[in-house]
């Protein structure tokens, strides 16, 4: 859809906004997880947020998928509202993610995990599927088909009849990242992605994000690895103790003072 | 046909991974057995599946046969006991693993869905006289909205609160119809008509008839569920019971899935009651003990819950054993206590469970999450993992 | 209607009080061993119902049948107290090293742990009704057995129409001094710190040193003696015992530890004496049979509006 090859490998700035974070507030009790954070994320851009551990990252991607109504503020999504929505209503409407600690459908086949995030877009009820109607058997082959191929999409259709808990460590995660994309996301949160990973898998992982990309999504990470960062954001921003501290190209955010010492304090304080 | 291409298709989903990288396989001889069974199964042609159908079919239509109830059941009328307790508990075992089983909510009021299907065709049928067969559908309507009634308060809570409020209603429905006159009170209906002559059979006081009304009855229950157990709903339900908030992140609308298993739960268990009243004749608020509901779960959990062969194989052991021997027949209630307890700590999966519902059983996800105070056990807390 | 609600409303008080304390006794089981298990322990109402019975068979053993008075009373009743707290919560621990703690070890999901107390609960009632009854207490085991009466019901004082029987005054009282007592070891003691721990995080308790193990154990105790009080009080003012008796008994006194707060012991204080004046006070309209009705109504609305209670969760956070 977006993403035109013009619009590829670089100035986004043209690109409609998709996701907008005007003032979002998040506060649990007296803690402030997210104080005032405003974010604007285009179309076919790669967007990574990064931070230390606390930063309310986790919690940003929350409000965004619905988790949480933020405290005070509001998330628009391709210019809708969406803060306050049912969570499943916003994965409707074109956001998906991916979770920071491995939760697919454990004792799920592959294949079935990823039929459900497609079943997101069907409409087979109870009735339908009694009576055996036509769009039941239709929706049945679109899910089974189309799950093959986003499972070979990211490598791994030949595992897509074992069962989830079964897989190793680096196709969970890609079997999560497949399952978000049955969805059928605009937007894709994908939440430490390389977390785990070797070299080698997060070389193709890297790959795949820019696919991803490439299909015409837009995607949101959150990663802890520089280099990976670095290498495939257009854009990056940078969250401490709740706050927007930087948001930049990868080269301006390594630059701006205020990361470095946020991220760097200790090492400055002593030099 | 087309329902079998998909009954196909699914098993080739759900027990491909029998092959050596599937669940861990039990050293159990029962499982292992029970596994190459099911890859048969998976991979037997079409015609070999109908044999089997249509064998069992046979089967069940023979099994009134004086010769077999001469063991199955020496002090009782073998037919009578085939439709109740047997066809009965097989039928609300089919609707309570709906709801227990694919959708992993526990139920402990059952028993309310099967009253009120019972009670529906006793008023209908004496206060306006209405055909068996129009109160049949109509009862049907009446208990899946008294699922949705039930299951719209209550289906946000934890797992555990909505087992004590269905406990709860389920005694509601027993009380208000014991304290209403307008139903019979205490006292009940009786006087509930039979259904109408149908095929040269009439419905009086043989057993017969009603016995292959049950079967039928059965096999369009056991076609219901499997049919929503490998579509989308049954996909829906399965990631419900394994992970609610993931389920609700992939686009999963969970509640009003679970409201569905409510409903349909409901439904089959309301249908038991209507049929088991058309024989019965007569309907009191006695008839629906909160032990029931237990002893229903209790067949679902021993059979394997989920498991649509094992959760009837589960409710034929528990409607036959006691009234084959009889001699025991006073201790069931203990034995079935003592058997739950058992069985959780030693097989939770029951005896026949499938595959994913095993695995699930014993590594404390399935619905809840693990116990709290123990350290060793797998996170057991959903809302935390979100917010890590 | 008015009339009605002039006329029963106090005495319909001293009955809900009276309902309500011992409500709140056995909502204190439920509500420590969710407090540390997160686990309904269905078969509590058995553990009540047990020390009911332990009552009764010391009344019998005991040979009374007529009413005490001073003295005599006063040692009987403590007597009944200790007999039935040490088989109740006797009773509650063997109950987790059989039925729960097996499941414990094996982190088993809580769906599981649910079934076994139910499957634990029926086999209690069922050993009572087909064993313990018919050769302890000589009666048929689903009837009811009576239990003596101890006290003659005289009238302490009136408040308006309502009469304060001295029944009513032992009831209240000694539900509210063995509330207290528990509170106190909760709140005070070394191994009530460990509940305390433990229900806040497992995890950090185990860190700390605290043994799971014993803790738990000593949640049971404490909670099945609480509810053997409960049994000996509800003999004692009710006079009537039967194998299911505390399967209602049960869920109400669960109705009260959830409309307090679960996990919260001074919760289940107010919510004991909230549910059983609430409805007593429902009886005046409804009528008494629908008391149970009305228990279980407040039941599925408190879950639905305040799902934490009265006073709010505070042995631990709500938890999904």
């Amino acid at each position: 859809m977006t993403g035109s090859p013009e619009e590829k490998g670089g100035a986004h700035r043209e690109a409609p906004a998709l996701l907008e974070l005007d003032d979002v507030v998040m506060a649990f009790g007296g803690v402030v997880a997210m104080n005032q954070v405003n974010l604007t994320i285009r179309e076919g851009e790669i967007f990574a947020l990064i931070g230390p551990n606390g930063a309310g990252k986790t919690t940003a991607f929350n409000v965004v998928t619905g988790v949480y109504r933020p405290t005070s503020g509001q998330v628009r999504f391709a210019g809708q509202r969406i803060d306050g929505m049912k969570r499943y209503k916003v994965t409707k409407a074109g956001v998906a993610r991916t979770f920071q600690n491995i939760r697919l459908f454990h004792n799920m086949s592959a294949l079935e995990n990823v039929m459900v995030g497609i079943d997101a877009h069907h409409r087979t009820g109870a009735i339908g599927a009694v009576l055996g109607m036509p769009w039941h058997y239709r929706e049945q082959r679109h899910g089974r088909e189309r799950g093959l191929e986003l499972l070979e999409f990211v490598g791994i259709s030949h595992r897509a009849h074992d069962t989830a808990k079964n897989l190793p460590y680096g196709d969970q995660r890609r079997l999560e990242i497949a399952r978000a994309l049955g969805t059928d996301p605009k937007l894709l949160l994908l939440d430490e992605p390389a977390a785990g990973m070797n070299p080698a898998e997060k070389q193709s992982l890297q790959e795949l994000i820019r696919r991803i990309r490439d299909d015409g999504r837009t995607v949101l990470l959150i990663e802890h690895d520089m280099g990976l960062v670095m290498h495939i954001s257009d854009r990056v921003a940078v969250l401490d103790f709740g706050q927007l501290l930087a948001m930049g190209t990868p080269s301006e955010v390594q630059k701006n003072p205020k990361v470095i010492e946020a991220y760097l304090g200790a090492e400055a304080d002593a030099s | 046909m087309k329902g079998n291409d998909v009954t196909n298709n699914d098993n080739g989903t759900a027990t491909g991974n029998g092959n050596g990288n599937g669940v861990k396989r039990s050293s159990n001889p029962l499982s292992g057995s029970m596994d190459r069974m099911r890859d048969w199964w998976a991979g037997a042609p079409q015609w070999q599946r109908w044999g089997v159908y249509v064998a069992l079919i046979v089967g069940a239509l023979i099994l009134p046969a004086p010769w077999i109830g001469a063991f199955m059941s020496p002090d009782n009328d073998w037919t009578t006991v085939l439709f109740f307790p047997i066809g009965v508990y097989m039928l609300m075992a089919i609707g309570l693993n709906v709801v227990v089983g694919m959708a992993g909510l526990l139920d402990l009021g059952f028993v309310a869905f099967y009253a009120i299907g019972a009670y529906s065709l006793a008023y209908f049928g004496t206060e306006y006289g209405w055909n068996f067969w129009a109160t049949l559908v109509i009862g049907v309507a009446i208990t899946a909205v008294s699922g949705v009634i039930l299951g719209a308060p209550t289906l946000r809570l934890r797992g555990d609160y909505l087992a004590i409020v269905t406990l709860g209603f389920g005694e509601i429905v027993r009380i208000t119809a014991n304290n209403t006159d307008e139903i019979g009170g205490a006292r009940g209906i009786t006087n509930v008509p039979h259904p109408p002559d149908m095929f040269g059979q009439k419905f009086l006081f043989d057993p017969a008839p009603y016995y292959y009304l049950m079967v039928a009855t059965i096999v369009l229950a056991i076609i219901f569920s499997r049919r929503l157990e490998i579509s989308r709903v049954g996909r829906s339900w399965a990631a419900i019971r394994e992970d609610e908030d993931a389920a609700e992140l992939m686009g999963v609308p969970t509640f009003k899935f679970k409201l569905l298993a409510f409903a349909v739960g409901a439904i089959i268990g309301g249908l038991a009651g209507t049929v088991w009243a058309g024989q019965a004749n007569f309907v009191a608020p006695n008839s629906f003990p909160f032990i029931l509901s237990a002893t229903i779960l209790v067949a679902v959990v021993l059979g394997g819950s989920g498991n649509l062969p094992g959760v009837m194989v589960g409710a034929f052991l528990i409607a036959w054993l006691p009234e084959r021997f009889r001699e025991v027949q006073d201790y069931r209630i203990l034995f079935f206590g003592a058997v739950l307890v058992l069985l959780m700590a030693l097989r939770p999966e029951g005896l026949l469970p499938s595959r994913r519902r095993r695995a699930e059983l014993a590594e404390g996800t399935g619905g809840m999450g693990s116990m709290g105070a123990e350290v060793a056990g797998p996170t057991s807390d959903p809302d935390m993992e979100v917010s890590k | 209607m008015l009339d009605d609600l002039s006329s029963q409303f106090l005495p319909s008080t001293v009955g809900g009080l009276a309902a309500g304390a011992i409500y709140a006794l056995i909502a204190l089981g439920y509500t420590m061993v969710y407090g540390v298990l997160r686990l309904i322990n269905f078969a509590h109402s058995e553990i009540f119902m047990i020390g009911a019975f332990a009552s009764l068979f010391v009344l019998i053993t005991m040979g009374i049948s007529a009413p005490l008075t001073g003295i005599a009373l006063v040692g009987m009743l403590l007597l009944m107290m200790i007999v039935s707290m040490a088989a109740a919560g006797g009773a509650a621990v063997v109950l987790e090293q059989v039925a729960y703690k097996p499941l414990r070890k094996k982190g088993a999901s809580r769906l599981a742990a649910l079934i076994s107390a139910i499957g634990a609960s029926l086999f209690l009632q069922e050993l009572f009704a087909l064993i313990v009854i018919p050769e302890v207490f000589d009666t048929p085991g689903r009837n009811t057995v009576p239990v003596p009466r101890i006290a003659d019901r005289d009238v302490l004082f009136s408040i308006g129409n309502a009469n304060i029987r001295t029944d009513h005054v032992i009831v209240i009282v000694a539900a509210l001094a063995m509330m207290i007592v528990l509170d106190q070891v909760v709140n005070r003691s070394r191994m009530g710190r460990g509940i305390r721990a433990t229900a806040q995080d497992p995890e950090a308790a185990v860190l700390m040193g605290v043994n799971i193990d014993n803790v738990v154990r000593l949640t049971f105790l404490l909670g099945g003696a609480m509810a053997g009080v409960a049994g000996m009080l509800y003999a004692f003012e009710y006079e009537n015992l039967i194998f299911n008796v505390g399967f209602i008994l049960g869920v109400k006194a669960f109705t009260a530890a959830v409309l307090g707060g679960i996990g919260n012991i001074r919760g289940a204080l107010v919510g004991g004496f909230a549910l059983g004046l609430i409805e007593n006070w429902g009886a005046i309209f409804l009528g008494s049979e629908w008391k149970d009705v009305t228990a279980f109504v407040v039941l599925v609305i408190v879950l639905m509006f305040r799902p934490t209670g009265i006073l709010g969760e505070s042995l631990q956070r709500a938890r999904a």
